[in-house]
């Protein structure tokens, strides 16, 4: 072997499909765990979908504007507008501008705790499969064919928990809405808010996965080969 | 303990004998030194070792644990990089190699076989064995059809399409055995590879790998202390605190094992 024919080796082209084979069935066949660490991922997303629905829909029975309606939103502590369709009063702007504060705060919590948990649970997948690794890595596996392997784990892991999580939400907000504002709800559904929601609950769980999983991943990556050497374990 | 390793004899008497056809090199080491940093203190795991394998030969590497054994084992497959000295395999300084080249380096060059198997458990027998063509870049096609025939030759072509835990130990290392013969490497790790398996199936392996050697003219390599490996070896080193204590060629050591009964 000349210097030359390992350069001639760099045309290997990475195998994308094998890697997505792989992490899918690495889900699969440690399901219970995936889920426990996907029901993290239903909860955060449940909330912030529910948070943001439960916006989109007040919002759009505001802007209705119907006095039978206002009678009921103001019972839900909801500053109404008037009879000219003005906005409300600079203090109750206040109010609300503080609600909205505690509210981005919450979210960003839970969506904090989520990640962690995300990215603990992908250490732990990292940790018990070391010999995997090293043995892949053996076998000639490049370090970006491991790091693809837990992103793509962590990423479809995610996508599930998210879509999961946004029906979730979507249902909490809409059963407490119909409790409180009857069929109100469905006449002035805000479809178009709602999936804004949704799709922009998606971008955000998955990428949270992912940024869950980077440093798990890179630290499979770096493992050296010869871990695959330890027979305890 | 058996025979042949209470009688030391001349410290590589058998390296160089005369009148062996021209042989080819396949793994050199030169010097080789590998010193620890353990809590400031220095371990000296291995202390210039000098040796080359030949390519088509089954060497056996013996020593007891902590003899840094498994030091020079590691780096004769490039799973380590030597502190001092040099470790050329088929040609090529292992140092010199970059991360990239040492995964090709693995990938084609290097079949591995573990102690413990070491097969992907979500994958079937026969993925296990075409995963190393797929990081070789062959097609799905050719890697089949060359999975099959390497599992045929290992002896469970009836078992393709199960996965680790549902088969033996045995076979799994049957498995690990064929995976390891993927790309037509230049040469085959074996490390303790009959460690996990009972007597009768650690010789079947021994006799498979033996089979390969010989009839695919395959280089084997293998650490340890199973004193079934001798027999099929033709060449064994002895490592002893970090240093090459002995070589002896199989013809050798089988005279010294009928030297010795016959006492």
């Amino acid at each position: 072997m000349t210097e030359q024919s390992i350069v001639g080796g760099r045309t290997i082209s990475l195998p994308m499909s094998k890697a997505l084979e792989i992490s899918l069935r690495s889900l699969k066949i440690r399901f219970g765990r995936s889920l426990i660490t996907t029901s993290g991922i239903i909860l955060a997303i449940a909330f912030l979908m529910s948070v943001w629905s439960q916006n989109e829909i007040i919002g759009s029975l505001r802007a209705a504007n119907k006095s039978e309606l206002n009678l009921a939103l103001q019972k839900n502590g909801v500053e109404t507008l008037t009879a000219e369709g003005a906005d409300v009063s600079v203090e109750a702007q206040a109010r609300l501008a503080e609600e909205n504060s505690k509210q981005t705060w919450l979210i960003s919590l839970s969506l904090l705790v989520c990640v962690v948990g995300i990215a603990n649970a992908m250490l732990m997948s990292v940790t018990e499969r070391f010999r995997e690794i090293g043995t892949m890595k053996c076998l000639g596996a490049l370090d970006s064919f491991i790091i693809k392997l837990f992103l793509l784990e962590s990423t479809f892991q995610g996508l599930a928990g998210t879509i999961i999580g946004i029906f979730v939400g979507l249902l909490m907000t809409l059963t407490l809405a119909l409790l409180d504002y009857g069929a109100f709800v469905f006449e002035y559904f805000p479809v178009g808010g709602i999936l804004r929601s949704a799709t922009a609950a998606i971008v955000s769980g998955t990428l949270l996965s992912l940024i869950g999983a980077m440093m798990p991943a890179y630290k499979a990556a770096k493992m050296e080969p010869v871990e695959a050497m330890r027979s305890d374990s | 303990m058996t025979e042949t390793t209470t009688t030391p004899t001349g410290v590589a008497q058998a390296e160089h004998n005369e009148g062996d056809e021209e042989k080819r090199t396949v793994v050199r080491t030169q010097g080789v030194k590998k010193i620890y940093k353990m809590g400031g203190i220095e371990v000296h795991a291995l202390r210039g070792v000098d040796l080359e394998i030949y390519t088509g030969e089954y060497l056996s590497i013996m020593g007891p644990s902590g003899s840094g054994k498994s030091t020079f084992f590691n780096m004769v497959g490039g799973l380590d990089k030597p502190t001092e000295g040099k470790v050329y395999i088929d040609e090529v300084d292992v140092a010199q190699l970059d991360a990239y080249e040492l995964a090709w380096l693995r990938c084609r060059k290097i079949g591995y076989i573990f102690q413990s198997f070491n097969l992907i458990p979500v994958m079937t027998a026969l993925e296990n064995v075409t995963l190393p063509m797929v990081f070789a870049g062959l097609t799905s096609d050719e890697s089949r059809d060359k999975g099959m025939a390497l599992l045929k030759k290992v002896g469970l072509g009836e078992r393709y399409s199960h996965k680790p835990n549902e088969l033996s130990g045995g076979q799994q290392q049957r498995v690990a055995v064929a995976r390891a013969l993927a790309n037509d490497p230049a040469v085959v790790l074996a490390d303790e590879p009959t460690g996990n398996l009972d007597l009768k199936t650690g010789t079947e392996i021994i006799e498979l790998l033996r089979e390969m050697n010989e009839t695919q003219g395959v280089t084997i390599i293998s650490a340890t202390h199973d004193h079934k490996m001798l027999s099929v070896s033709d060449r064994v080193v002895w490592i002893k605190d970090g240093q090459k204590e002995r070589v002896a060629l199989r013809k050798d050591l089988e005279i010294e094992t009928v030297h010795v009964e016959g006492e």
